[in-house]
């Protein structure tokens, strides 16, 4: 069984849960930017929750199936269609040789993961079949896709069912990104850490598998200091040091960057703190120009949402009576 | 020094041994990420160096954010006394300096620069007091750098130059960085070097670039099958400046697959480095050319 791609949307790459253990090397973390809707997408169609999908942004590829098989599209609002005919998102449905898998315009989110019974069967790499474009890493050939690729399939079972929504997990408008604060926060005034968390922001165009970028914000206030040797001129700079999945960096004090999948590991820039992972999720559906705010919360309260997250994944499980 | 430790969010515990760079520091940060390594903790998930910081990532459903802190902090004295020295490696790396390529890249981003009038070389000879180009590069080539951090993206070494404080070079980043920097691109920014290992953004000033591949996804360049990245924390490089001939004939040597790189073992002890930094290096040099 095969996907052949006959356009391939504006960048589609296939996607697992990610690559964890060579951040120490530079090699990101990588794995879909919404990992609740790429397990929901897997659960409907039969499959282990970490099998690959497709991640589309913005705009939907278009697919030609070479045997049956079950597909779900879950994440944002990106309207599938089999045949030219729409399909509900959040839902199985089969498909046959021959059908063909468009999509209509994006109506909300940003990121759609279109699961296919049996998984995209590209080889691991590290122990992962994502892609990492910037390091030609994973996925198919290391690169977003193209027309005419033909994409492996595994063997498959039935899909079944549907998720409401309910049970899915979306951003608000704004968008609440809660974070916790550290790592250098004690580098900017109180008073401008109070208006980091009261401004609203809005997502900048720069906003990728790498990072997200935001602007709208009041430019931030360093405590002076003298700059220690190797940092750098620069009141935002610091001696090169690891940066956390999810960490927020400020470059010049101006446009807070949230790391995300494919993060760069490391570099000079201080860091405010780190979103919380239950909320790097509703980044990967994030549009560019959609406001957001940071929202402070204490490693209790991180944790408390983490589980809360878990529990969300726990109700479509039941649900879909798994 | 003692580490300030910091959570990154519910998965991450951060240590920054010092504010400065200096090789003590980076050498604490690896004794604390080695003896991380050797304690098996159950639910750690990423243990990455730094020059002089550090990185656990943790899985907090396993081991709770406040027991891996005091973990962390019960290693923390042997860390500061353990022996800083190292059996590693010297890697020779070919530069072909002022090459056309970076220098293409420089010239579509000068509105990005300090300087728009002087290329990233002239500015950095003229800033670290040097005069010409010829005095950057062979102050720049004629000592040994040490490899504190890999990072950024996939197998790309900062390197922390082997000389007294006061004749280490620095130069700032880019004012706004690049969109583009070509693949193999040596770098500079603060007081490191770099290897750009892929095509892609970058701050760092370019002074040359490599024809050495040093991060192969594919795995098929011959040095770099079993691993894909080069680098490790603790290698050495020497600098070794080629002119356009011996960069195409390397190419060429890579291109099929023949590309032999100089790698020797070496031993490094950072504190017979700070008795004798002109000896060590001598010794260094001597492991590497086989004398």
């Amino acid at each position: 069984m095969a996907v052949k791609v006959i356009s391939p949307g504006l960048s589609t790459t296939v996607q697992d849960l990610g690559r964890p253990g060579y951040y120490h090397l530079g090699i990101p973390l990588s794995g879909g930017m919404d990992r609740f809707a790429l397990r929901v997408a897997n659960m409907l169609v039969g499959n282990d929750e970490g099998a690959a999908v497709l991640e589309a942004v913005f705009m939907g590829p278009e697919l030609e199936f070479t045997a049956p098989a079950w597909v779900a599209v879950t994440g944002g609002d990106l309207p599938p269609k089999l045949n030219g005919d729409e399909r509900a998102g959040w839902e199985a449905f089969p498909v046959k040789a021959g059908d063909r898998l468009s999509f209509g315009f994006l109506k909300s989110g940003a990121r759609a993961y279109i699961a296919i019974s049996g998984g995209i069967d590209v080889p691991l790499k590290l122990g992962s079949r994502s892609t990492y474009t910037l390091g030609a890493l994973g996925g198919h050939e290391g690169r977003a896709l193209k027309a005419g690729d033909e994409l492996p399939v595994g063997a498959g079972s039935a899909g079944k069912g549907s998720v409401p929504a309910a049970l899915r997990r979306m951003p608000g408008n704004p968008a609440e990104l809660r974070m916790l604060p550290g790592l250098y926060w004690h580098r900017i005034t109180a008073e401008a850490g109070k208006r980091f968390f009261a401004d609203t922001w809005k997502v900048a165009p720069e906003a990728d598998r790498i990072g997200y970028r935001f602007r709208g914000g009041t430019a931030l206030e360093f405590v002076p200091r003298e700059q220690p040797f190797g940092a750098g001129s620069n009141p935002s700079n610091i001696v090169d040091a690891c940066y956390p999945y999810g960490s927020i960096q400020v470059p010049g004090g101006t446009e807070p960057i949230v790391l995300h999948r494919d993060a760069v590991s490391g570099g000079g820039y201080m860091m405010l703190g780190c979103v919380i992972s239950a909320d790097m999720d509703l980044i990967g559906q994030l549009q560019p120009h959609a406001p957001a705010r940071f929202v402070e919360v204490s490693m209790e309260q991180a944790l408390a949402a983490r589980h809360d997250r878990q529990a969300a994944l726990q109700r479509v499980r039941h649900h879909l009576g798994k | 020094m003692s580490i300030r430790f910091s959570f990154g969010g519910d998965e991450h515990i951060f240590g920054e041994v010092s504010e400065a760079m200096s090789l003590e520091a980076f050498f604490t940060s690896l004794s604390m990420t080695n003896a991380v390594r050797a304690a098996g903790i159950k639910g750690v998930t990423e243990i990455c160096p730094a020059n002089a910081s550090f990185q656990v990532k943790f899985d907090p459903d396993v081991i709770k954010p406040d027991d891996l802190l005091k973990e962390l902090q019960g290693m923390e004295v042997a860390a500061a006394q353990s022996d800083a020295s190292l059996k590693t490696r010297i890697i020779e790396i070919p530069v072909f300096y002022q090459d056309p390529w970076t220098h293409e890249t420089l010239m579509r981003f000068r509105e990005r620069h300090q300087d728009p009038t002087k290329t990233d070389l002239e500015y950095a000879a003229e800033i670290n007091g040097l005069g010409t180009v010829e005095n950057f590069i062979k102050a720049h080539s004629s000592q040994p750098w040490f490899v504190s951090m890999v990072g950024f993206v996939a197998g790309l070494p900062f390197l922390y130059q082997m000389v007294e404080r006061e004749r280490q070079l620095q130069v700032p980043k880019y004012l706004r960085p690049r969109t583009d920097t070509p693949k193999l691109t040596v770098g500079h920014g603060g007081c490191f070097s770099c290897i750009y290992s892929v095509r892609g953004a970058g701050g760092y000033q370019m002074f040359g670039i490599t024809p050495m591949p040093i991060y192969d996804p594919n795995q098929q360049v011959s040095y770099l099958r079993d691993e894909m990245c080069l680098f490790r924390p603790g290698d050495i490089v020497k600098w070794k400046p080629i002119g356009r001939d011996e960069y195409d004939a390397a190419i060429e040597a890579v291109e099929q697959n023949r590309f032999e790189p100089v790698i020797r073992p070496a031993t490094f002890s950072l504190s017979e480095f700070n008795k004798d930094m002109a000896g060590t290096n001598a010794k260094l040099m001597e492991a590497l050319n086989g004398r």
